[in-house]
């Protein structure tokens, strides 16, 4: 028996191969990505106990806002320099040197631009001098107060060699420095782990990076001979008491690493949702191919069940198969997804700033979870058909028509049973009350409704199919390719559906992102009333800011009425974490956002003066008057009084603090600005005054309102595009479904397309009749897919009308253009067997048995 | 030995010195070895011979399903050989028409469909009087809109005479079209087909086992390991089986 079914299968390659694919895909994609975070993770490790390998102790201050991974950086706070003393005082350290070292040293490139980081930081600090880890590559460190040293990576990328002027962004605005030095760090590294490092003399780097004169954020400190490292960790931190963080630099590297490699695991999640997704796909695939395969074998199980075979045995050859073709198909998809893990690996590096990669391994995660995944797949998809082979009756083999098509009412029944629940589990998550789980309802009652939708299928295919066809039907191959189109709903239906999910998903996204997108342009045109808005895009994790002094010169610009420069940050109040704003003239809330006050006066802001929206006063009981205790990133804790509160917008809301304590901001700079012109004043005529101030904040730029809501609301579209790259991966699987579908049925119509053939069908409508039966197949799946898609996608904006989302908006044109790609598609896809008809020796067709 | 000469415009298929070799070296098989034989207009022509003895072969080669290894063929005035195959097709769609013993019929389509296909791939207008002829000569009128899977194998095999019929080709092929019946329901199609040939002038070719079958035809030629060996005019199921009977000596005799 088993023989038997290793040879049939050898027999078959193609439908091997094309049934294989998808579950090839998908194991890459679960392999890739085990192998990519095994190689990223190593070579983080190596590079931050390199980067580590010169501290022994390091020493920094508790942050005064703790701040989360998602909410930005934390901001440790300054110490002045008797810390340093006091702790070369303590016993075993042999130097301590504090250390200037933080985030948001940008330089400006020859060309005039921020040299951009996609992740890593780009340190400033004080140059302490070359050592064991810091090499000298050429020049030498700063010495004056308008000199710097950078990195090899930040020379490279900002194309600046010794001798340059350079721009320089930090805490203040842009200032010009020579670069007297280009440093690597030992082993040959340009840059440790991409991070970008620009050194300055110790007091410029106090004053430009900390925002204070003679204070440090860190101390290195190297061991005297013999004192073990966490020995002298413990010492250090006794002395200092516990508004200090002291760690070893063993332990320093391990975190770097781990929160690192926390960060990969986002990457990992996508990769992993693409596997999903081309698993999914794929065993509707598998399920097709193997259904076609049992129905042309029906004579030969059935001969093999009349000579004995038991019902057992037939189940065990099909599912033997399936077995077969999963190892295979997850040997390929592990060795694809090594390359790809690789390839992703080394794209990583590049874009990361040249991380230095680290050997490419296979982890044992990998290969078990490409095994289980290709077979488990495979097994599953395969199960209904063995099952169905296994109900043939002996006499089918005597019997010379196929089993004439089952009536679907069973199966309709189970669609929309499953659909129901499918419907359900969906309504559960977006209302919301599914606590944790939300996101995972969320996600299972897609799937559980696309099985439901997929099940129920067959019954749609019947009609529409039909009505779709009489496209075609004005000739005669075009009527036989509907025909044949229409001839099998369960397998039409299937090869549909499989095409049905990747539509339906880019569908719906794009649904819920286009409403999301035009809610929010139609919130921001009826809220944002300033004609000019300065404004940058983001790249890394802070926000892009300009040189305040922009908004008191643009305000002196004539024709401008008003001007309102916004910082942020986050900072403690009343022992919360919470998102904070300073605006430079707050009497234009009113004008800019519409804000209106409910209590108390929003039109002015004292010192230690608060203002809050409605909704947060509700959620913390504060009233105008009541006072609460604010920390912000630097400087002391400080007592504020609530003097005001305004009705809440989904477009402004929060605390306003005085713009005085921006200086205290992690960011000390606005990183909006919005103009308000005199009425009549043609805003073509300030816009340029305004870019001309902008010269020195090359971060920012000044657009009209409508350019500033379309820049802001375009990452939508970037989005948008973004996943319909990653889920055109499922629609080509889709593709290779109805290659399969259509290969598998030409063959099983040899003898068919021989008597067509030799009654007078020519070569050219041949093709023809094979391609609209392919085109009808994959338009009546896009069909589906749209409608699904939207219904999916309209629930979800409807859930989040709450959230702001108020206009949902179908994507019309998005499924017109999805029906004709669908068409085109499916023209593509009956290529091949199309040709593979056409070309059908006549004579071999008709005696084909 | 030739058959029977008739004036040129009489003949509806011919076969001129016709060899088809399959396959080379030990596996060869000579299939046909020099058959000339000539088709008349309006005639009922049945080709016999034991099993292997190249009818099939032949039949394929005549209607341009198969090309031959040498010798020449032509239908009507068109000469096959040499036909690429568009040219083939055309020859189908044109002059050609078949009936096989079995599978005849493209399950999707209704019988009515299945009898105009050949028509509507051609793109040609029925004649409605003649299909109607055709129809009821067939005995079909009440079965039009059923699906072969519907249809009795007999009928089924009188829908695809209908649809070799309907087009008025130049000849019609048959391959044992009456090997999967009985023989109430053979005698049915063949009747029919005598028929068409005495009523409406087609000329038909037809391949058969059966010597009863044979003798509704006008004429009976007979091959042997790929030879044309005899043949019979007026034939009687009795005349057929007594030269069926003699053919080996008579093969014997030829070589
Ligand atoms: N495609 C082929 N390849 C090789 N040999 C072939 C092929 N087709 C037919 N033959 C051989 O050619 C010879 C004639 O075959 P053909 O099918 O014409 O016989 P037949 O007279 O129709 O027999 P039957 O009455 O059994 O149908 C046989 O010996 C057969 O084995
Ligand atoms: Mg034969």
């Amino acid at each position: 028996m088993l023989r038997a079914t290793l040879k049939s299968l050898l027999a078959r390659k193609l439908r091997l191969v094309l049934s294989g694919l998808a579950v090839v895909l998908g194991v890459m994609f679960v392999s890739g990505a085990f192998v990519l975070t095994d190689t990223l993770g190593r070579s983080f490790d190596a590079v931050f106990s390199t980067a580590y390998s010169e501290v022994d102790v390091a020493v920094s201050a508790k942050p005064k806002v703790a701040v989360s991974e998602f909410e930005g950086e934390q901001v440790a706070a300054n110490f002045p320099a008797s810390t340093v003393d006091k702790i070369r005082s303590v016993p075993g350290v042999a130097t301590a040197t504090g250390v200037i070292s933080a985030d948001g040293a940008r330089v400006i490139g020859t060309n005039g631009k921020v040299v951009t980081s996609f992740g890593p930081p780009q340190l400033g600090g004080n140059w302490t001098g070359d050592d064991e880890l810091v090499e000298l590559r050429s020049g030498r460190g700063p010495t004056r107060d308008d000199e710097i040293a950078v990195n090899a990576t930040v020379a490279e990328a900002a194309k600046i060699k010794v001798g340059d002027r350079v721009g320089v962004l930090t805490l203040a605005p842009k200032r010009e420095f020579t670069l007297v030095g280009v440093f690597g760090y030992s082993g040959g590294r340009d840059s440790l782990g991409g991070v970008q490092e620009v050194m300055f003399t110790e007091p410029v780097a106090q004053q430009l990076m900390l925002g204070e004169k003679g204070v440090y954020n860190s101390v290195v400190v190297r061991s005297a001979d013999g004192v073990a490292a966490t020995a002298l960790r413990d010492d250090i931190a006794r002395a200092l008491g516990d508004q200090y963080v002291v760690k070893t630099g063993e332990q320093l590297s391990d975190e770097a690493s781990a929160g690192l490699k926390e960060g990969l695991a986002f990457f990992n999640n996508i990769l992993l949702g693409f596997a999903g997704v081309a698993l999914f796909v794929g065993i509707f695939l598998i399920l097709n191919t193997f259904s076609i395969i049992v129905a042309q074998r029906t004579r030969e199980l059935a001969l093999m069940r009349a000579v004995g075979g038991s019902r057992r045995q037939i189940i065990g050859a099909v599912l033997v198969e399936a077995v077969v073709i999963g190892l295979i198909a997850a040997l390929l998809g592990l060795g694809a997804g090594v390359g790809v893990g690789a390839l992703l690996a080394y794209v990583f590096g590049q874009f990361g700033g040249g991380l230095e990669l680290a050997p490419i391994g296979v982890p044992v995660a990998a290969v078990v979870s490409a095994f289980v995944v290709g077979v488990l797949v495979t097994v599953v998809a395969a199960t209904l058909p063995a099952l169905r082979a296994s109900r043939i009756p002996p006499i089918a083999a005597m019997q010379d028509v196929a089993t004439p098509d089952r009536p679907l009412t069973r199966l309709t029944v189970a669609g929309a049973a499953v659909a129901a629940v499918g419907g359900a589990l969906l309504a559960l998550g977006l209302s919301g009350n599914a606590g944790d789980n939300t996101l995972w309802t969320i996600l299972g009652g897609v799937l559980v409704s696309f099985v439901g939708v997929a099940l129920l299928t067959p019954l749609i295919s019947k009609p529409v199919v039909a009505l779709l066809g009489r496209i075609f039907s004005w000739s005669v191959p075009g009527k036989l390719g509907r025909l044949n189109s229409g001839r099998n709903p369960r397998r039409t239906a299937i090869t549909a559906a499989a095409l049905m999910v990747g539509i339906a998903l880019v569908t719906g996204v794009t649904v819920i992102l286009n409403s999301a997108k035009s809610s929010l342009t139609a919130l921001a045109e009826e809220t944002i009333q300033a004609e000019l808005v300065i404004s940058g895009a983001q790249t890394g994790p802070r926000l892009p800011s300009f040189d305040p002094a922009v908004l008191d010169r643009a305000a002196a610009l004539p024709g401008v009425r008003v001007v309102a420069g916004l910082y942020g940050d986050m900072a403690m109040v009343g022992g919360e974490r919470t998102y904070v704003t300073a605006t430079s003239d707050v009497s234009a809330l009113r004008g800019i956002y519409k804000a209106t006050p409910t209590s108390g006066s929003i039109d002015r802001i004292g010192p230690r003066q608060l203002l809050v929206d409605a909704k947060t006063a509700r959620e913390r009981g504060v009233a105008v008057g009541s006072t609460l205790l604010v920390q912000l990133t630097r400087g002391e804790q400080q007592t504020y009084t609530v003097t005001g509160i305004y009705a809440e917008s989904d477009l402004f809301g929060g605390f306003v603090v005085p713009v005085e304590a921006a200086r205290d901001f992690a960011v000390p700079q606005p990183n909006l600005g919005y103009l308000q012109l005199d009425p009549g004043t043609p805003v073509d005529r300030v816009l340029p005054q305004v870019e001309a101030l902008l010269a020195d904040s090359p971060e920012v730029s000044v657009a009209d309102r409508a350019s500033f809501i379309e820049q802001q609301t375009g990452q939508f579209d970037q989005l948008l595009l973004m996943i319909q790259v990653l889920l055109a991966l499922a629609i080509l699987i889709a593709v290779l479904g109805i290659v399969n579908t259509l290969a598998l049925s030409v063959l099983e119509r040899t003898r068919e397309l021989g008597l067509l053939r030799a009654i007078g069908l020519g070569r050219g409508a041949t093709m023809w009749m094979v391609t609209v039966e392919a085109v009808v197949i994959s338009v009546f799946g896009a069909l589906l897919g749209v409608a699904v898609g939207t219904g999916l996608g309209a629930a979800v904006v409807r859930a989040l009308r709450d959230q702001g989302i108020t206009n949902l908006v179908l994507p019309w044109s998005q499924a017109a253009v999805f029906l004709v790609l669908a068409a085109l598609v499916g023209g593509i896809a009956a290529v091949l067997p199309a040709i593979r008809a056409a070309r059908l020796n006549v004579l071999g067709a008709i005696a084909h048995e | 030995m030739t058959a029977t000469v008739a004036r040129d415009n009489q003949v509806a298929a011919r076969a001129n010195d016709v060899w088809k070799v399959y396959g080379s070296g030990e596996a060869q098989v000579m299939a046909l070895r020099g058959v000339s034989v000539e088709f008349e207009r309006s005639r009922f022509t049945a080709i016999m011979g034991p099993s292997g003895s190249g009818k099939s072969t032949l039949m394929h080669c005549l209607a341009g399903l198969d090309s031959v290894t040498r010798g020449q063929i032509s239908i009507g005035d068109t000469t096959v050989t040499g036909l690429g195959d568009a040219g083939l097709t055309r020859l189908r769609r044109d002059k050609v028409g078949f009936i096989f013993q079995q599978f005849n019929l493209l399950p999707t389509l209704s019988a009515r469909e299945n009898i105009l296909l050949p028509l509507a791939i051609a793109g040609r207008k029925p004649d409605p009087a003649w299909f109607d002829t055709v129809i009821d000569t067939v005995g079909l009128r009440d079965r039009l809109g059923h699906r072969p899977a519907q249809l009795s194998g007999g009928q089924q095999q009188r829908v695809a005479c209908a649809r070799a019929l309907v087009a008025r080709p130049e000849v019609i092929f048959a391959d044992e079209p009456t090997g999967n019946l009985d023989s109430r329901a053979g005698a049915e199609v063949l009747n029919f087909l005598r028929n068409s040939v005495k009523e409406h002038d087609q000329t038909i070719v037809m391949v058969t086992h059966d010597p009863a079958a044979a003798s509704y035809a006008d004429r009976v030629v007979f091959l042997a390991d790929g030879q044309v060996v005899t043949e019979l005019t007026g034939p009687t199921p009795e005349t057929v089986l007594d030269t069926m009977k003699r053919l080996d000596v008579l093969a014997e005799a030829d070589v």
